[in-house]
């Protein structure tokens, strides 16, 4: 507890609804393996995500080092580099984000955040974890079946994909899409977790506009997860039954190696719409509940309310409506009839509104905010900058005619990276410096996290902004050389091999944020319940790290929303969600 | 896409209108000073399984969705030659048909407390399902007695790729049937079980009237 003396029970009129029963593991196992609390699924989650995360840094790594140094590393053939592409793009987009932001922090943070004591479907959400491992392990398997993993980029585009000649042509593409399908049901059992948790485990008093904004952005991503997601999986069916036997769904009529094969009549672009119809919101599935983290960060150290909270959430729910009718701007050069390019620019460019606004609420935010630059603060501004950036490249790559001559260049591998690369990770790092105290009960270590920040802040940067220039200069994406492109100066391989050296020491900079975990875990200052002097349920918890179900003897009953920083009058600068209006202030105490 | 997009944009608009009217006239910044907020509890009312299901049924609507805006797309090429369903699927249409009304009749019995009713209609009702299911089976083994084999036009492809995918759905839950008619739990569950299920099934009895339509005229 946070010292805030509260009486509940003078103030609210009793439940009308019983509470559920928890589940009580009594063995080890059924405490931290077989788990099925929240809490500890969060963090098996998170750990699997970020273990299978390092696999794709050091993936992008050998890229970099191919890029920058072509002709230096015999290993790399341009197989294995198509097949580096493939996984750091698949792993990091799925495997990763998407897994960490719901998988791990919706578990961890909206049964705390809402004020319940589980998910509603604590079994679901178990098996959810299991199957996604298996889909994660068999991801792995593709590294080491004949022929390795697919190489066909991570969009798997047929007929390439399942050819002869795109490297994993055979197994690797397999356990890709069987993968993928595990991962898909896997979410799904969690994803309904989240929903129907959000919906009907909050606590007394906790309305849905009085919900975090992190909440509101896991919430709606999730939304969009589960309908996006069956896009991917009817694809990833119909390209397996296409490779494994014989149907025409995506194949065309073709010739490989000089056969004539038996497919026939086949559409490739169904499968980019299919693909691109989950694709396009899964941008959103990671941005949402970033900025959703982002929004309570800032709120949270500059000790200010939120500006604009329901424009926020209404800003929130628009921008995850219009996410399904972007798709096809990632189809501009597959060639579209020109009325349907104008009508996808049109909502792209739409898409924009929602989201400078939520850019205009945070600056909002934070003038004359009592700002206090601690770690997650510093990575949540490091986030605006960054997403400003990506976002504004976003408007140029809307338009078709100047999406068409950059559609094959690094300038839209600068804009993704900036955009859901770079700026979802320096909120996962925020939100992790920021939560860290509550998971484990001690702080980490200052010194080491701000330099952590300026070295992953300044070096991505240094990696992607001259990523733009190449761009323009017409340096081809996916290549794993230059070859004939004359019309490229000499001076572009000076960039590139400079980009390498700041991705290598960016990726080398992150053990120290390992480092930084793994010690502080045991020897961190100890953090108390509310080291932030944050308003929101988790951290009125009794016990830090919070027990198995969550919040003691009886549940939260909240009076107000997350939000109430620097309030006049009142004692302190914060108000905890469930303190009882009436005590807000000693004074009003001693007028009473 | 257009199926899809008009399917997404009916699901989206729901969606939105329901969490606008939410939270369209809330002063957020108000907190409470009269406890007024926290009669709200209607939310708890309705059981959080049920809100399970139903947001379970709107991923696998979007699914099958999904699956018919394939279809549709992959019919315009010019390969496409109609298929020559199998007579079955008009019996097996109506036995699932059966299995529906069956489930509907359990329903009203447990609501009226009548439990020998309700078993003997949730096991009719289960029966009848897997009657559906072996009818299904039999209709494709016709299809490749007939040689329309799945690879051999993409008309056979969608028919088996749709029938297998109904029918997963169906013996999926034919799980939560089994733990219902062979009374695991209390009452209250086998209840709950029998709710579950006849929505489920009525479900899948929508979407199976929607692909036999598809698959009939295409």
């Amino acid at each position: 507890m946070t010292g805030v003396a509260h009486d509940e029970t003078a103030y609210a009129p009793p439940s009308e609804v019983p509470e559920e029963e928890l589940y009580h593991p009594k063995t080890f196992i059924g405490k931290y393996i077989w788990s099925q609390d929240a809490k500890v699924i969060a963090i098996q989650y998170s750990l699997t995500a970020i273990g299978i995360g390092i696999v794709a840094l050091v993936l992008s790594g050998i890229m970099r080092l191919q890029l920058g140094f072509p002709d230096t590393f015999s290993f790399i053939d341009p197989s294995a580099y198509l097949q580096y592409v493939t996984m750091h793009g698949m792993i990091m987009v799925v495997y990763l984000l998407t897994a960490l932001f719901l998988g791990g922090f919706g578990n961890y943070l909206i049964p705390l955040m809402c004020g319940a004591r589980d998910m509603v479907f604590p079994y679901l959400n178990m098996l959810s974890y299991w199957v996604y491992l298996l889909a994660v392990l068999i991801l792995v398997a593709s590294f080491f079946v004949p022929g390795g993993t697919t190489g066909s980029g991570w969009t798997l585009y047929p007929p390439q994909s399942i050819l002869q000649g795109t490297p994993g042509s055979n197994w690797g593409i397999i356990l890709m899409l069987v993968s993928l399908a595990f991962f898909i049901i896997g979410f799904t059992m969690g994803g309904l977790n989240y929903i129907v948790t959000v919906l009907q485990a909050r606590a007394r008093g906790m309305t849905l506009m009085r919900l975090p904004l992190t909440v509101w952005g896991i919430f709606m991503a999730t939304i969009l997860a589960l309908l996006a997601f069956p896009a991917l999986f009817v694809s990833a069916i119909m390209m397996l039954l296409d490779h494994t036997l014989g149907t025409s769904f995506f194949m065309p009529a073709i010739m490989s190696m000089g056969e004539q094969l038996d497919y026939e009549g086949g559409s490739p672009v169904l499968f980019q719409h299919l693909f691109w119809f989950f694709g396009h919101p899964e941008v959103y599935i990671v941005a949402l509940p970033a900025f959703g983290i982002v929004s309570d960060l800032i709120s949270i150290h500059a000790r200010k309310n939120i500006f604009g909270y329901r424009m926020m959430v209404w800003a929130i729910i628009a921008i995850g409506a219009l996410s399904f009718v972007v798709w096809a701007h990632h189809m501009y050069v597959s060639g579209m009839n020109p009325l349907f390019g104008f009508f996808f620019a049109t909502t792209t460019l739409i898409i924009a509104i929602p989201t400078a606004l939520k850019v205009y609420n945070w600056v909002l935010t934070l003038w004359r905010g009592n700002i206090r630059l601690t770690v997650p603060m510093l990575f949540a501004i490091g986030f605006v900058f960054t997403f400003i950036n990506g976002g504004l490249t976003g408007l140029f790559l809307g338009n078709v005619v100047v999406d068409v001559p950059l559609s094959d260049t690094y300038f839209v591998v600068a804009h993704f990276h900036m955009v859901m690369a770079v700026s979802p990770v320096l909120v996962i790092f925020g939100a992790i410096y920021h939560w860290y105290p509550k998971i484990t009960g001690r702080m980490l270590n200052d010194t080491l996290g701000k330099f952590h920040f300026w070295a992953t802040f300044l070096g991505t940067y240094a990696i992607y902004y001259p990523m733009h220039y190449l761009g323009f200069l017409g340096v081809p994406r996916r290549y794993y050389a230059m070859g004939n492109t004359d019309f490229i100066p000499e001076s572009a391989q000076a960039v590139n091999a400079s980009i390498t050296i700041a991705a290598l020491f960016v990726g080398v900079i992150q053990l120290v944020f390992f480092y930084n975990l793994i010690v502080s875990y045991f020897r961190g200052k100890a953090s108390g319940g509310n080291p932030w002097e944050a308003t929101t349920l988790e951290w009125q918890t009794p016990d830090t790290p919070p027990k198995h179900g969550n919040f003691g003897a009886e549940l939260p009953i909240v009076y107000r929303w997350a939000y109430d920083y620097s309030v006049p009058g009142a004692d302190l600068d914060y108000i905890p969600q469930n303190q009882p209006p009436k005590q807000t202030s000693q004074r009003d105490e001693d007028a009473q | 896409m257009t199926v899809t997009l008009v399917f997404f944009a009916t699901l989206m608009a729901t969606i939105v209108w329901w969490l606008i009217r939410q939270t369209a006239d809330v002063q957020p910044w108000v907190a409470d000073g009269d406890a007024r907020g926290l009669a709200n509890t209607d939310h708890l009312h309705t059981s959080s399984i049920k809100v399970g299901l139903g947001v379970f049924l709107l991923v696998a609507a979007s699914l099958f969705a999904l699956f018919i805006s394939a279809y549709m797309i992959r019919m315009e090429a010019g390969d496409w030659k109609m298929l020559d369903d199998p007579q079955i699927l008009w019996a097996n249409t109506a036995v699932l048909v059966i299995a529906s009304l069956f489930f509907q009749r359990s329903y009203n019995a447990a609501q009226k407390q009548q439990f020998a009713s309700m078993r003997n209609a949730l096991l009719l009702a289960g029966v009848f399902t897997l009657v559906f299911l072996v009818g299904q089976l039999k209709a494709w083994q016709q299809l490749s007695a007939a040689g329309s084999y799945l690879s051999s036009n993409p008309a056979n492809a969608f028919f088996y790729l749709f029938t297998a995918v109904h029918g997963l759905h169906l013996i999926g839950g034919l799980w939560v049937w089994g733990k219902a008619a062979l009374s695991f739990g209390d009452a209250q569950s086998i209840r709950q079980r029998v709710e579950l299920c006849t929505v489920y099934w009525h479900f899948l009895l929508v979407i199976w009237l929607i692909l036999f339509t598809l698959l009939l005229n295409t």
